[in-house]
Parts: structure tokens; C-alpha cells; sequence
């Protein structure tokens, strides 16, 4: 099979004119380059729009057969195992059930499932919840932080190299610093609720359609010592500074992707309810904490902590959210990489 | 470790709370296998069953879970799952006896199964795709991201279907395909069959009836 780079090349006739479509595309086979993620509308989600960005990641199949150092493609597979069973990293850079596939969906190529890709495209760039230049392995690393509640493998180590190829590979034929918006990028929240999110009615709705999985207790499921389905809140699940801990993120999350294999069947309503009850659960400390939960929130309150629930006062039971010390399996707070400053000497 | 069987215990627990009291009884080994006298004819004395290619195959009931079986048993009674001669056979067991036959077979060792044996390297490789990492492009998840590690089933709502015979999977995945069935939970079966073509179904049903489980 011969495979081609197709760069920018609108491919498709039902697309858009002005779209940017980029993949690493297989000639013949499946086809998938005809026209991107069509099968997505049916399943509610958006058609791509004119002057967006639409890149398709190539998949481990296109690996096998791409003309790439073999060396190479022996460090992406790594990143990719990495990725998908990062349990295997469990007691050393990661203190909870997750996996980087837990969040970002089928292998982390899936739009709406905030796909890896484009962080491969979009930095060294600025980001907010730092307030400093980010390349892709700090980038990495801070999810290492906050979403697998561990520390993360060293810059420039065989595992930290692995995964960020693993991103690159998946964003091959992809412009660097693109300057349309992605397709399908991140968690995208629902329109606003008609209602207020609701405890009471996010909780139905969670014992209605997640605790088949998820259990009423949110601690997911182990079957046999391997991981099955992700802990959504605990001490086995991301802590207070992921971003899936900001209603938003989850409600994303949740209406884009749940209940898995049925994308965009909760209703906007039930997507910001059941996100707002997952929420409002507890999770092990944020490591930016200070050791005291009002100082943190000066320092983060306004910013980050904007959009969730930390240090908020639940309503049925009065129990303030965040107010404890618990670092969940992990036997310290912060991890190497968080609260680093970078380019000071840059500044005036 | 403890987490593991707190959890394990919980999600029995849940099963057991929303299946109702008729699903919570206590099934007892000894008197199931007397019971099972009533299922030996098909589903063999070892609980393999049979792979009946183009005919309806009996599906392995060895090591399967108890309360996935005892589901069945009162989804077939009750004609949430259509199927006439099982219907007929279920309705001969109460369900005390129900009970009793899912704990006899659900402690026997899982038998190899059948089927799939003349598969192609090309077909069985999209099959183990499937089962492994699903085909997101067509949004087909992993049969592991619910029926667990190998595939062998997760509590008692995902069934284990490693070594299954791949006639009984090609059959019952058809059958959610084509709404004749639809007893699983949440339609969570249902919403995937329907993504998958007639050589997705073929392809994964061979890949997981050529695989062995090993007893624990």
C-alpha cells in the first residue's frame, strides 16, 4: 500500500470551500480521506465549518507501513502504549487509575475527545494555567500532575520522548501553528443549561446512565488488578487541578463522549447535571495547594478555580469541597514540574 | 488486593440491587447440576455447547457469570430476549432453580471454542482490532473497554465473550444489529452492532472464538 501526504488539500466534495483538511492518508483501503469525519454529524456532533482546520491523524495501521526510520517508529509505538495503558507507569509517575485514553478517547486521535494532536501543532506556547511558555513535554507533564495525580518521567527521558513522538506522529501533515481554528478541538461545552446545574438532578441522572460503569461510588471498575472503567472522582481519579474538575470541561467531556458508544445522547441539560454532581464530588488535594484551602483559592480562585467547585460549600450536606489534605495514593503533594517558573530573565 | 475485591463486591452488590429479589436468590452448585438436566442436551455436559455454523449455535455457559445467566434465563421468560426454544426451556425452571443453574455453570472451567477456524490472517487481524482497540473512524469502541481485559467478561452486565463460539457472537451481534435484540443494558451493545459491518461482525467473532482462557 502506498501512502501519501496530503497537505491542505480540500478532499471532498460535500466540504466546505476554505476548509483546511490535512491527513496522513492511506490511497485505496479505507478510504478515510474522501471525507473527514462525515460519520461524526450522525452522531450529532457539528460538520466541520468553513475556515477550520480538519486534520486526520494517521492511525498505528498507517504506522506499520509509513517510510520512517524503523528506530522511529519503534519509540512512537511506545509512546502509544504509553499512552493508551499509562497503568504501566502506576506507583512511579502515576498514583491513580487512569490512563491518558481514559479522557482523550480513541487513542487520542478522536475530535471532540480533546484529540492530542494539536498540541503537537499549537507549542511552545503560551499557556494560562502556568502563566509561562509551554513546550509539549511540560505540556505533558502537567497532566501528569493534576490528571494522573502523580509526577511526571523526567524532560528528555525515553518515556517523556516517547509520548511527545506519539503526539507528533498523529500530527503529521498538520501546519504548525495553524492559524484556523482546530476542528474538534478539546472538550467543548453544550450550550448554557436552561436550568441552573443541578446536584439532585445530576445525581438521577448519574444513577440512570453511569453507574453501570462508573459505580455509585465513582471509583470505576478493576477487573482482575487491570484497569476497566476510570474512577471519576476518589482518591483513584484526577485531583482538584485537572481540568476536567471545571464543570465546563466535564460537561464536555460527558456530552461529547458518554455514555461510551452513545456521543451526544444526553441532552444539554442532563450533560451539565450529571457533570455538576461529578464535580461536586471529592478528589485528592490540588498541588498548587498552599496548606490552606483560602489561600489557594486567592491565588487560583479567580483564575483556574473560576470554573469549578473547589472550596465551595456543597449544598446538601454543608461539606466544603477541597478542605482536606488527602494527596490520594501518592505520599507527597507537589511534583517536580508544578509551581516552576520559566523565562524570568526575559521579563522587563 | 483489597481495593480490587471491595470493588468486585460492589459491583455485584449494584447488580444484585437492580435486578430485583427474584435475581438476588443464592444458587446452589450441587442442586443447579441436577436442575441443569433441562440444558445438558445443547449446552453439553461440560457447558461447552456447540458451534452450528448457519444453524443456531448453543452458546458455552462454563464460566460465564452467574448473574449475566441468571439475566438471561428471566430476560427469555419474560420475552425480553426472544429466542422460542429457550423460552420454552427457561419457562421449565423457577427461580430458585435459575439461580442454581447459573452458579453450576458459572464455576465451570471455560471450554475452547469453535468456529473461525477458517479464517484469513487479514480478517482475524481486524477482528483482534476490534476486540483490542476498536475502529474509531467508525466509532466502533473496544470490546475490552467494557467486556474487560481479554475480553472474559466484566460482573455480571458484560459477559465474558473470549472463546465463545463465533457463530453464537456473529448471531447475537446480528441480532442487535437488525433490533432483534435488545435486552442489554442501556443499549449499550445495540448502539455498536449497528456501526459494525457484516465482515466486522465475522472478523471479530472468529478473533474471539479462537481465544483461549486460561482458568485462574
Amino acid at each position: 500500500m502506498k501512502l501519501s501526504k496530503i497537505t491542505l488539500a480540500v478532499l471532498g466534495a460535500s466540504l466546505a470551500a476554505g476548509l483546511g483538511v490535512t491527513a496522513y492518508a492511506a490511497s485505496g483501503e479505507n478510504g478515510q480521506g474522501e471525507s473527514p469525519y462525515q460519520g461524526l454529524t450522525a452522531l450529532g456532533y457539528p460538520a466541520p465549518q468553513e475556515g477550520q482546520l480538519v486534520h486526520v491523524p494517521p492511525t498505528m495501521a498507517d504506522l506499520d507501513d509509513a517510510d520512517i526510520h524503523p528506530e522511529l517508529k519503534k519509540v512512537i509505538r511506545r509512546g502509544y502504549e504509553l499512552f493508551t495503558d499509562t497503568q504501566q507507569l502506576r506507583g512511579e509517575n502515576v498514583f491513580n487509575d487512569m490512563n491518558c485514553s481514559s479522557c482523550h478517547l480513541g487513542e487520542g486521535r478522536q475530535p471532540f475527545s480533546a484529540p492530542i494532536w494539536p498540541a503537537a501543532v499549537t507549542l511552545p506556547g503560551f499557556r494560562g494555567k502556568n502563566q509561562h511558555v509551554n513546550n509539549l513535554e511540560e505540556r505533558i507533564a502537567g497532566c501528569f500532575a493534576y490528571s494522573m495525580n502523580g509526577t511526571p518521567p523526567e524532560y528528555g527521558s525515553d518515556d517523556m520522548v516517547a509520548l511527545s513522538a506519539y503526539h507528533q506522529w498523529l500530527a503529521t501533515g498538520a501546519p504548525m501553528y495553524p492559524d484556523q481554528p482546530i476542528y474538534g478541538r478539546g472538550f467543548q461545552a453544550p450550550p448554557d443549561p436552561e436550568q441552573e446545574p443541578d446536584y439532585a438532578r445530576g445525581e438521577e441522572v448519574y444513577q440512570a446512565q453511569c453507574t453501570i460503569c462508573h459505580q455509585d461510588d465513582g471509583a470505576g471498575h478493576y477487573e482482575e488488578g487491570e484497569y476497566v472503567f476510570p474512577a471519576l472522582w476518589g482518591d483513584g481519579s484526577n485531583n482538584w487541578g485537572a481540568g476536567i474538575v471545571r464543570t465546563h470541561t466535564a460537561a464536555g467531556f460527558i456530552k461529547n463522549n458518554m455514555p461510551l458508544g452513545q456521543p451526544n445522547s444526553l441532552s444539554d441539560q442532563q450533560a451539565w447535571d450529571v457533570a455538576y454532581y461529578m464535580v461536586s464530588q471529592e478528589r485528592p488535594q490540588d498541588p498548587r495547594y498552599t496548606g490552606d484551602l483560602d489561600e489557594t483559592l486567592e491565588l487560583f480562585g479567580s483564575t483556574f478555580h473560576r470554573h469549578s467547585r473547589y472550596g465551595e460549600v456543597r449544598e446538601h450536606d454543608d461539606h466544603r469541597l477541597a478542605d482536606h489534605a488527602n494527596t490520594g495514593e501518592k505520599d507527597f503533594l507537589k511534583p517536580w514540574n508544578v509551581g516552576v517558573s520559566r523565562f524570568e530573565e526575559l521579563s522587563e | 488486593m483489597n481495593k480490587t475485591v471491595i470493588r468486585g463486591l460492589g459491583l455485584l452488590l449494584g447488580t444484585g440491587l437492580n435486578a430485583g429479589a427474584a435475581m438476588a436468590l443464592e444458587g446452589d452448585v450441587q442442586r443447579g447440576q441436577e436442575a441443569s438436566a433441562t440444558c445438558v442436551a445443547c449446552h453439553t455436559a461440560d457447558g461447552s455447547g456447540l458451534n452450528v455454523p448457519g444453524g443456531e449455535s448453543w452458546p458455552r455457559l462454563a464460566g460465564l457469570d452467574s448473574g449475566y445467566i441468571v439475566k438471561q434465563l428471566h430476560d427469555f421468560q419474560e420475552g425480553r430476549r426472544e429466542n422460542a426454544s429457550m423460552k420454552l426451556f427457561a419457562n421449565m425452571l423457577d427461580d430458585q432453580q435459575i439461580a442454581d443453574v447459573a452458579a453450576y455453570y458459572s464455576q465451570m472451567p471455560v471450554t475452547p471454542a469453535q468456529g473461525g477456524e477458517e479464517a484469513g490472517e487479514a480478517l482475524l487481524e481486524r477482528g483482534e482490532q476490534l476486540a483490542k482497540r476498536g475502529d474509531w473512524d467508525a466509532y466502533i469502541v473496544s470490546c475490552k473497554s467494557c467486556h474487560g481485559p481479554g475480553s472474559e467478561g466484566v460482573g455480571s452486565d458484560f459477559p465474558g465473550i473470549a472463546s465463545q463460539h463465533a457463530d453464537y457472537i456473529a448471531t447475537q451481534l446480528q441480532a442487535w444489529k437488525n433490533d432483534e435484540r435488545s435486552n442489554d443494558p442501556q443499549n449499550l451493545m445495540g448502539a455498536i452492532a449497528k456501526r459494525m459491518s457484516d465482515e466486522d461482525i465475522q472478523a471479530v467473532s472468529a478473533w474471539l472464538a479462537r481465544q483461549s482462557v486460561t482458568a485462574e
